[in-house]
């Protein structure tokens, strides 16, 4: 018999200068009343305060929401740290403005995916069901 | 052979009630709800005796007389066309001085300043928080020495400029007018707005360095220092498109934007200003978004709106001071990465229903602006709209042509109630400062922006390209890449520039900041003789910190 599935654990982060928080807000509902447990940050975390958060709240996965522009530089930072405090079990995955060529760099070095405007909640929803392996 | 009309088939309703019972309420409709994108449930048809009446002296008046609702100038697009103002601002100051250039050889007829992240919160290029910012969402500006570069071979006394940026705005503007200074143009000849709103960054766009009240103090000491020496310039851009792009209603942008705006003539009527001192130089900003006879109604109803405020409420004895006067931007949040040349429809639409609003300026958003800063090429396709519209389409003919309109009207009058009932409830918080404080209107906006979300997944919400008429392989359009270059460029320029200054004349400006700041005096006349001797953007921005202490975001969901 298995036991029962606890529920899925996620960290919605702003990181850096940017203050667009529409997207992070609307999909941090939208994960909760999917049933997840759902934590936000806040505006202008910077990438230790966020990797801190993660472990001390013990997530499965962290959404960075990001529409600056700074991805390329904070999405690296960011796995570089978690790997730095032997966390890259949490899994990553992105929100915003993100170009198709930098979606492809930010996977390869290990953003598991980067959701876009115009992304339907549910499919979030649905890939982080699929994707996010709780134990 | 014809057959001969029955008597039936003219027989006419004698009422809108009647009409609806006999003849409409029997027929199919195609869907179930008709709402504006807003939420509003929308009338089947509107008639005098269904809210379309309208009493034309108190509600409607004449183009350039009270209460303004046909508009704030007399001849409106006869006289002179909207100024079309493209926001522009990447990479180094460099860069965006020949984009500048660029667009004003384009035949736009005004400069809209796009500052870059660290520029918008208060840390200079070289400041670990700015890494991977620098000239990326805007330009980089955190000298005297940034502004003289940007605005090279640009006449400060000819050219008006917009500088869109808040918690900074002080600083900004004080580089701006040092300049001038320097190329001996007076102040008095020097036109332009600088937006300068810092209720709606607590509410909406989300840049900050200290507080809601020392914000807002710090707005007021450039609305003075205009009212008292700049004619010409706009000391604040109320601005109501970064609540509307954050998810509020129509309503809600337009009482929130309203009430930021009351809350700021109130402060400044606190320091002994009189009401017709200043308000003729405030200015306002809004979001021209999809729903094409709500966004013509808001601007119609806003400026009614406004010019009653000021007159009951305030007694402004001046026809300026209760001008509601404005520049619109197309709505970015909806435009689609998916699809992407679909924008340059969405953009028309919005752009001609602001001109059909009798907006003062206009901003045209480019197709390839959810995809990345836009191109040059998207850029003038933007641009080119708005020289369509003003010199194609005719609708620049005729002064405020839906007035009268049944369905205008009655949506005109209701919006504005809606939002007068919305700041009444905030008058009832104590004023919108308070509200802020509270979270009063972030709360209200968070809920609209999910309850739209939630439309738009259930499709209730159409987003052509989005959830519904999608297709599989996606368009490729051109996207503008920017590289690192100018954030190392832009580091090594400022540690030069510091290194080159009078030691003693900046550390005295230092001073001098401060104790304007401690003894609450106005900071701008410090500031332009400080920046001036070389302090920067960063190093006024940590006095800021210092003296106003610092606010962060509580978070809510």
């Amino acid at each position: 018999m298995t036991a029962q599935a606890r529920p899925i654990r996620i960290l919605i982060a702003k990181a850096g200068l940017d203050g667009h928080d529409r997207g992070a807000k609307v999909i941090a509902r939208a994960l909760r009343d999917a049933g997840f447990e759902v934590i936000y940050t806040g505006l202008h975390q910077t990438v230790e305060h966020i990797v801190r958060a993660a472990i001390q709240e013990d997530v499965d996965c962290i959404g960075l929401s990001i529409l600056s522009g700074a991805h390329m530089t904070l999405f690296p930072e960011l796995l570089n740290k978690l790997a730095a405090e032997n966390a890259s079990d949490i899994v990553v995955f992105g929100g915003g403005i993100v170009p198709k060529d930098d979606i492809v760099e930010l996977k390869k070095v290990g953003v598991k995916e980067i959701f876009i405007p115009g992304t339907h909640t549910q499919d979030v929803v649905a890939w982080i069901k699929a994707n996010v392996p709780v134990e | 052979m014809s057959k001969k009309p029955s008597e039936q088939s003219f027989s006419k309703s004698a009422s809108y009630e009647e009409w609806r019972k006999q003849r409409y309420t029997s027929q199919k409709e195609r869907k179930a709800t008709y709402e504006s994108i807003s939420f509003r449930d929308q009338p089947e048809l509107v008639s005098p005796d269904n809210g379309g009446a309208v009493k034309y002296d108190e509600e409607l008046g004449y183009p350039g007389e009270y209460p303004f609702t046909r508009g704030v100038q007399p001849t409106m697009y006869r006289g002179r066309l909207w100024t079309m103002r493209q926001f522009a601002g990447f990479g180094s100051p460099e860069d965006t001085n020949q984009r500048f250039k660029y667009l004003l050889q384009h035949g736009q007829t005004g400069l809209s300043t796009a500052f870059d992240m660290p520029c918008l919160m208060g840390y200079d290029p070289d400041h670990p928080r700015s890494l991977g910012e620098v000239g990326r969402e805007g330009v980089s500006v955190a000298t005297i020495q940034d502004m003289e570069t940007l605005f090279d071979g640009i006449e400060q006394d000819r050219i008006t400029t917009s500088m869109t940026i808040n918690c900074t705005a002080t600083i900004a503007f004080a580089f701006y007018f040092a300049v001038a200074r320097r190329r001996g143009v007076s102040f008095d000849k020097v036109g332009g707005t600088i937006q300068n709103d810092m209720l709606k960054e607590f509410i909406a766009q989300k840049e900050w360095i200290s507080p809601p009240k020392p914000s807002v103090k710090l707005v007021c000491d450039v609305i003075e220092f205009c009212a008292s020496s700049a004619p010409k310039f706009n000391p604040v851009s109320i601005s109501g498109y970064h609540i509307r792009e954050a998810g509020s209603t129509a309503v809600q942008e337009l009482a929130f934007t309203i009430a930021d705006g009351l809350a700021y003539v109130d402060h400044c009527l606190g320091r002994g200003m009189s009401i017709d001192s200043f308000a003729p130089q405030l200015s306002f900003f809004f979001d021209v978004h999809n729903d094409f006879f709500e966004e013509i109604a808001k601007f119609r109803a806003g400026r009614r709106l406004w010019a009653r405020l000021m007159r009951e409420r305030y007694g402004a004895k001046l026809d300026a001071s209760c001008k509601l006067r404005t520049h619109a931007q197309t709505a970015g949040v909806s435009l689609t990465a998916q699809q992407p040349i679909n924008n340059v429809a969405r953009v028309a639409m919005q752009a001609l229903a602001a001109v059909l609003g009798g907006v003062q300026s206009l901003h045209t958003n480019s197709m390839d602006e959810t995809l990345s800063l836009p191109t040059e090429d998207a850029v003038r396709v933007a641009l080119r709209t708005q020289q369509i519209i003003a010199e194609e389409s005719g609708v620049t003919n005729v002064i405020d042509p839906l007035g009268g309109s049944y369905f205008i009207e009655r949506l005109t009058s209701e919006i504005e109630h809606e939002a007068m009932e919305y700041i009444k409830q905030i008058d009832a918080l104590g004023g919108m400062l308070r509200a802020v404080e509270e979270g009063f209107p972030q709360k209200e906006i968070s809920e609209a922006a999910y309850q739209f979300q939630l439309g738009v997944d259930a499709q209730e919400q159409v987003i052509v390209g989005v959830n519904k008429y999608q297709e599989g392989g996606e368009q490729e359009i051109p996207t503008l890449k920017i590289d690192h270059g100018p954030e190392k460029a832009q580091i090594e320029k400022i540690k030069a520039f510091r290194a080159q200054r009078n030691e003693a004349k900046w550390q005295h400006s230092m001073q001098e900041i401060e104790r304007a700041c401690v003894e609450n005096r106005n900071v701008v006349p410090v500031l332009i003789d400080a920046v001036d001797a070389g302090v920067t953007l960063g190093e006024v921005s940590d006095i800021y910190r210092k003296v106003f202490g610092t606010y962060s975001d509580p978070g809510m969901l």
